[in-house]
């Protein structure tokens, strides 16, 4: 593998999209949405449990790439025990950097910047940034949180 | 013992300027043709030809670049009729591609002869452009389309079409050669099929055009379809082929300037074919060159390129069963230059992106097939598809980048 390939394909992507965390349907979600990139088929399924304002859990069932299967179960882990206004500051973070708009930033990404090397991809950005579409799909759909302004 | 080549392929590859394009430090190893061919010299040519030397706007300039653009044009139409078998120029609409050519058919022959009730037999092995315009007519019309199944090969299950034929059945439009998976379709047999129960007879013949030699009369077909760019022509031109009686019949597809022969606000005549479907200022100079590409093809040969591309298929098909875990989507006993597949455990992206980084140039998706892809029940393949310029070196290459991706993905 070379230089560029494992910027891309960093060792923490190659680890999550063979062993998903949060791999499953949620019983107890009490929210859900679907993505589907009609580009490449990749399709996805997030469930959350969200309490008090904040998601206290996250789930995803779904067939797709690497990326876009590594970025759905590292979601599931960043967006635990987030307030919902935080969860969605984390899409927008999260988009910017593989968009390349912003500069990765591991204060508000975290782990999250090893899909920084996306930005170099144009064509695989989606992939990335399905999950996230779906959380805000998600959070959103309640039509309290987001929609108070 | 080793078959001599058809032709000097060295030499045809030097007629590809952007063959020797450098891919990350690498010549781009191009195996993407089903989805777009490149284009020869003679044919970037003959399009700066007629910017240089003879461009302004068509059938309407009484002056000399007029008439010098009218007479490409027309040259390039007379042309592509000798290269499909066309009976006459007159029959031959020039469209943007085949999804412009089977939008007019479906909207223009399915107003003509579609009544609620009547049937549209397609095939499960349409490409998107070959289902969704049928679709829409059958909005508006009130008739049904049907689709017929495909076996496992991925061949046309030809009792499962003949069984889905019936009174009710006007029109049938089938693929001639898969886009997906390269299956070249039976089209004599549907012919017949289709004329016994009074059927018009469409083929999409996008991915036939740049392989087989055509000769639409023999086909048997009512009307066929193909883009420029998928048989070394310039995109945004391809043609549309319909019998002239037939085309005279149906009513016109877009309306505007070219295609009237007088307009009042109380009645608005229609020019005849070719006119009558080629509404507005045209793609002028598009036609010249897919006449170059047409030329450049039967120089070389159309059989001789279908020879050339069966031995390097056949030997991406032995390299790439080598490989473990990967399985061939598609296996059909005629097939065309296309080798669909999928590995296990590495998603067709994936696969996409590291081939990529070694300059290997395929597609990865549903192709615009997604109820095949679900027939296989894979959401998308990988797809190697050869044009008369690869090489088995090529495929070597190909065959290694897979080799990565495996060493990549598989823990």
């Amino acid at each position: 593998m070379n230089d560029a390939l494992r910027d891309l394909y960093r060792e923490v992507i190659l680890d999550h999209s063979r062993r998903p965390r949060n791999y499953g349907a949620m019983d107890a979600a009490n929210r859900q949405s679907d993505g589907f990139n009609p580009l490449c088929g990749d399709r996805l399924r997030l469930f959350l449990l969200v309490e008090d304002g904040a998601v206290r859990q996250a789930s995803f069932v779904g067939d797709g790439c690497a990326i876009s299967t590594a970025s759905a179960s590292l979601l599931t882990e960043a967006t635990r025990g987030l307030p919902e206004e935080e969860a969605l500051e984390l899409v927008e973070n999260f988009r910017g950097m593989v968009a390349g708009e912003s500069e990765p930033d591991g204060e508000s990404l975290g782990k999250l910047t090893v899909f920084a090397g996306v930005r170099d991809y144009p064509t695989r950005v989606k992939c990335a940034t399905l999950a996230w579409h779906t959380l805000r799909a998600a959070i959103e759909q309640s039509g309290e949180t987001v929609k108070t302004e | 013992m080793i078959a001599a080549p058809a032709y000097d392929l060295e030499k045809v590859r030097a007629d590809f300027p952007i063959l020797s394009e450098e891919v990350r430090g690498q010549r781009i190893a191009y195996l993407d043709n089903a989805a777009s061919s490149q284009k020869p010299r003679a044919v970037l040519d003959a399009v700066d030809h007629v910017y240089e030397t003879g461009y302004a706007n068509i059938h309407r300039g009484v002056h000399v670049l007029s008439e010098r653009a009218t007479e490409h044009y027309e040259r390039s139409r007379r042309r592509m009729a000798k290269f499909i078998g066309a009976q006459s120029a007159e029959e031959v609409i020039f469209v943007r591609g085949t999804t412009e050519g089977l939008n007019l058919v479906a909207s223009s022959l399915g107003r003509y002869a579609l009544r609620e009730g009547d049937e549209v037999l397609l095939t499960g092995m349409e490409h998107h452009s070959n289902i969704v315009p049928w679709q829409m007519v059958a909005d508006l019309t009130g008739a049904k389309v049907l689709a017929a199944p495909v076996t496992d090969r991925g061949e046309l299950d030809m009792d499962g079409f003949a069984a889905l034929l019936s009174d009710r059945t006007r029109i049938v439009s089938v693929v001639h050669v898969s886009n997906a998976l390269g299956t070249v379709n039976p089209v004599d047999e549907i012919a017949r099929l289709a004329k016994d129960r009074g059927a018009y007879l469409v083929l999409d013949g996008a991915q036939a055009a740049p392989h087989l030699k055509l000769d639409v009369q023999e086909l048997g077909c009512d009307f066929y379809c193909l883009s420029g760019h998928k048989m070394y022509g310039p995109s945004g031109i391809g043609v549309l082929w319909g019998k002239k009686r037939l085309l005279e019949a149906i009513p016109p597809y877009q309306g505007g300037g070219e295609m009237i022969r007088t307009v009042s606000f109380e009645r608005t005549t229609y020019a005849e074919p070719p006119a009558k479907f080629e509404a507005g200022t045209p793609n002028i100079a598009g036609p010249v060159g897919l006449a170059a590409a047409a030329d450049y093809l039967d120089d070389l040969g159309i059989p001789e390129v279908a020879e050339h591309e069966a031995r390097v298929r056949e030997y991406a098909e032995s390299r790439l069963s080598e490989i473990p875990g990967l399985r061939v989507v598609g296996t059909a006993r005629e097939k065309a230059a296309v080798v669909s597949f999928v590995v296990d455990g590495v998603h067709p992206h994936d696969l996409g992106t590291v081939l990529d980084q070694e300059g290997v140039a395929v597609r990865t998706g549903h192709h615009c097939t997604q109820p095949l892809m679900e027939r296989f029940g894979v959401p998308a393949t990988a797809r190697a598809s050869f044009g008369l310029y690869n090489t088995e070196a090529e495929v070597d290459r190909l065959a290694a980048g897979l080799r990565t991706a495996l060493e990549v993905f598989r823990p």
